[in-house]
């Protein structure tokens, strides 16, 4: 027989894992042009207080939505205009990125602690959304977490099937040969770091409006390192960034309920242990040295001088 | 009357500082093969950067096919019919052929059964590649057959080459020019940027010779002799090396027995039981093709990958084999690797942290574990001057250098430290003439100080030039050396295509002979 609490436990990991799921999705794209954004943490949360901002003053999930993914791609902008236009320093600036969506989504959120928000609506159709385990699971989800497995597949897809794909691999591969070539390198960069952007906005915007339906400060909490290191560790594939993140969110999700039974462990040992599992697993699948570094982008977090 | 296929006319750009380009005026006709000639410097590349598109020129004008066009980017010069091969090919490691091809086309002709075409036309041409290989486990002619098929398929009347054969073996060369010669025969007109005079004079019907930024002369390299054109290209007589005669060699200063290393690297070449010496005063020359053991050997001898054996290297008695490159140094070896940026030479730090780096040692330019500055700046101010370095100063980074320049300073760097024994790769690739004719003679006149010198190269006339014997490697074997007055370069073509072994009595030639 299938254990009562599995269902709920299952759709605990899924909600706990979505947002990684986008944050690092975004992120590999906008790796792979070569963009290092360490702003990850930044953009979420700033994606997580305009969606829930909306959310509570509009009563619209889909306009709180839109607003999450707005609120990562605006400070994206900001990201690129400083690091591709003015060729500022990559990881300065992503630093600076995160500390500025801190503060201003703490700023922001204010006069919204203590509001709740009524959770995004569930898919739910006559019948099979009700079979046992498969039913919640696959066709009873909100719709942030459909659009966060789609874009798995459309970020791989995109990157080794589409021509603009190639190209986004290239510049960040080879920056020079790429412009040699005549392919617009900043244009291409800037597009993947404001979809990279929306993409952690989206993530910060399914905390705020799924995850724990309101708002604290600093409330993702790591998450945007997290899909960093998910990044790497995945060895900018998206498929086992999906992988590494629902790895990650399963095992915060386990310690919590072993500490619910009263395991006789240190809670700060098991609170470790998702980031030490996680990166025990990644490494283990991604320890050929010589495919890792081909998977890296060669160009990742140089800045492009077109005149050199 | 046929219209010149382009025609450049009073080409002028200025960068901070430099006259990149004064003035220049360049005409090709259809099916023409033409030279475009030069030291490093000169003004080629930034020529070339205005026909394909890359930058825009201060003034003048290109004509194409009769009319006047704006060639504001690499897709409309693409459009035109300009393909181009870089001489750092615009490629991407991490990507098949077949993905390198379709990233630098235009869309249009990417989609479809890419890889056929690819196929049908690397066998037109005689340039087999597999679509399907990562390019990172090409080799370099390989790679530049990637980016001549990119180019062959956007059926271009004007193919720009820029070095198409620094990094070639001689039957790649022949190969190369054999496609090169039938496309001219289609009507292609072909500008070839190349400063291998030799090269010039088999394949190009006419010649355009640049310096500092101006045209000097135009000719047709049929009527002149390299040494007639090197002239015209440095504006100065050129000094071939002077050699002092051949005496009787030195004592052993650097000798390798039974060295075998299998190479850390997949796609590396393993060395097989090495034994040479080199004698005190002498230049021993190792030829070969790229790819056959010589980065390799370079690594064991330089201890940069120190191998099992003490005794295999021996450095004037000092048995060094486990070592790594500072204990060699300390026992008295120097030497200047392949790459002058990022193995030579550190590029982001000064000339003078440059010369630290390696002769903190025997310049004793430490003090206590802290760095003598003035020292190690008057040490680079001294490699700056006796090896007639251009540069501002010995504050300006490694990278600030051209090729010739920054080669000239490692070596002086190495040598000016008085070294028993030194090991040089491709000491010549990528510099200018003037500079590498300066690079021989510095290594001439310090085996006439009674040191050992080790010259491995793909350059066969430099070998000739240089070596008083010459060994061959061929997949990770070298020959027993041989004195130069008793081999021919047919003899030494051969042991680098592995064809033959020498005759057992060449074997015993040493000297005298």
């Amino acid at each position: 027989m299938i254990p009562d609490w599995l269902t709920p436990a299952i759709m605990t990991i899924i909600t706990a894992s979505t947002p990684l799921v986008f944050a690092a999705v975004g992120e590999i794209m906008v790796e792979k042009s070569g963009v290092l954004n360490l702003g990850v943490e930044g953009m979420m949360i700033m994606g997580a207080v305009a969606a829930f901002a909306i959310g509570v003053t509009t009563g619209s999930a889909t306009l709180a939505i839109l607003f999450g993914a707005l609120a990562g791609l605006v400070l994206a902008l900001i990201f690129g205009l400083l690091t591709l236009n003015l060729r500022a320093n990559q990881v300065a600036t992503g630093l600076a990125l995160t500390l500025f969506g801190l503060g201003l989504s703490a700023l922001i959120g204010h006069s919204f602690v203590g509001e709740t928000f009524s959770g995004l609506p569930k898919l739910d159709i006559p019948f099979i959304s009700k079979l046992p385990i498969i039913g919640p699971l696959v066709f009873g989800q909100d719709v942030l977490v459909y659009m966060s497995v789609a874009s798995v597949f459309f970020a791989g897809w995109f990157l080794n099937k589409t021509r603009w794909g190639l190209v986004l691999r290239a510049v960040g591969e080879n920056h020079d040969a790429a412009h040699a070539i005549g392919h617009p390198v900043n244009f291409v960069r800037m597009m993947a770091v404001l979809f990279g952007g929306s993409m952690a906005g989206l993530g910060g915007a399914y905390l705020s409006l799924a995850y724990t339906p309101l708002w604290v400060e600093n409330m993702t909490a790591g998450r945007g390192w997290i899909a960093l290191a998910l990044v790497v560790f995945a060895s900018w594939r998206p498929g086992r960034a999906i992988f590494g993140a629902y790895l990650f969110g399963g095992i915060t999700i386990l310690q919590l309920h072993v500490q619910g039974f009263g395991v006789a462990i240190a809670p700060q040992l098991m609170s470790m242990l998702p980031y030490l599992a996680t990166i025990v697993v990644l490494v283990l699948i991604s320890h050929d040295v010589n495919r890792f570094k081909l998977s890296a982008p060669a160009c990742l977090g140089k800045t492009f001088h077109p005149s050199q | 009357m046929i219209e010149p296929r382009l025609e450049l006319t009073g080409i002028t750009k200025q960068y901070p500082g430099v006259l990149a380009n004064n003035n220049v005026n360049l005409k090709i006709m259809p099916g023409e093969i033409h030279a475009l000639l030069g030291e490093n410097g000169a003004g080629k590349s930034t020529l070339v950067k205005f026909i394909y598109g890359v930058q825009k020129a201060d003034s003048g004008q290109i004509r194409w096919e009769g009319k006047h066009q704006e060639v504001s980017s690499p897709n409309v010069a693409r459009k035109l019919g300009i393909g181009m091969v870089f001489q750092h090919f615009s490629l991407f490691d991490a990507m098949t052929v077949e993905e390198n091809i379709s990233v630098g086309i235009v869309p249009e002709l990417a989609k479809g059964d890419l890889a056929n075409r690819i196929t049908e036309i690397s066998r037109q041409y005689g340039l087999p590649l597999d679509p399907q290989r990562y390019v990172h486990t090409l080799s370099v002619g390989e790679r530049q057959r990637i980016e001549v098929v990119r180019c062959l398929l956007q059926s271009p009347r004007l193919l720009i080459m820029d070095e198409p054969t620094s990094v070639l073996t001689p039957q790649e060369v022949r190969e190369l020019f054999k496609t090169l010669r039938s496309l001219s025969e289609e009507g292609v007109s072909i500008l070839y940027i190349s400063h291998k005079l030799q090269e010039i004079i088999d394949l190009c019907h006419n010649a355009t010779i640049m310096r500092m930024g101006e045209v000097v002369a135009t000719c047709k390299p049929e009527n002149e002799t390299p040494r007639s054109m090197a002239e015209m290209m440095m504006g100065a007589n050129l000094i071939a090396p002077e050699r002092p005669d051949r005496r009787m060699p030195g004592p052993v200063r650097l000798t390798v027995n039974s060295l075998s290393v299998v190479s850390s690297n997949q796609h590396g070449v393993d060395l097989k039981d090495i034994n040479f010496d080199v004698h005190a005063g002498e230049v021993l020359g190792v030829a070969g093709i790229a790819g056959n053991g010589q980065r390799e050997l370079m690594d064991a001898l330089s201890g940069e990958v120190p191998v099992d054996a003490e005794e295999c290297v021996i450095i004037d008695d000092h048995k060094v084999g486990r070592s790594g490159p500072t204990d060699r140094r300390n026992a008295g070896m120097g030497f200047v690797p392949e790459e002058r940026l990022g193995h030579g030479a550190v590029p982001e730090m000064s000339l003078w942290e440059n010369a630290f780096l390696s002769g903190a040692q025997s310049m004793s330019l430490l003090d206590k574990g802290f760095i003598r500055t003035r020292e190690s700046a008057d040490y680079a101010s001294n490699i700056v001057r006796e090896f007639n370095v251009k540069t501002p100063g010995v504050e300006n980074a490694a990278n600030s250098l051209s090729g010739g320049n920054l080669q000239k300073f490692i070596f002086g760097r190495e040598i000016l430290q008085g070294p028993g024994v030194i090991v040089v790769l491709q000491p010549t690739w990528g510099v200018d003439a003037g500079s590498a004719a300066a690079i021989r003679q510095a290594l001439i006149d310090l085996a006439g100080t009674g040191a050992a010198v080790l010259v491995i190269s793909q350059d066969l006339e430099e070998l000739f030039e240089v070596s008083d014997r010459i060994a061959v490697i061929c997949e990770g074997v070298v020959s027993s050396p041989r004195a130069v007055s008793d081999i021919t370069v047919d003899e030494i073509g051969l042991l680098m295509a592995g064809i033959s072994e020498p005759s057992s009595s060449a074997r015993e030639a040493t000297y005298g002979h």
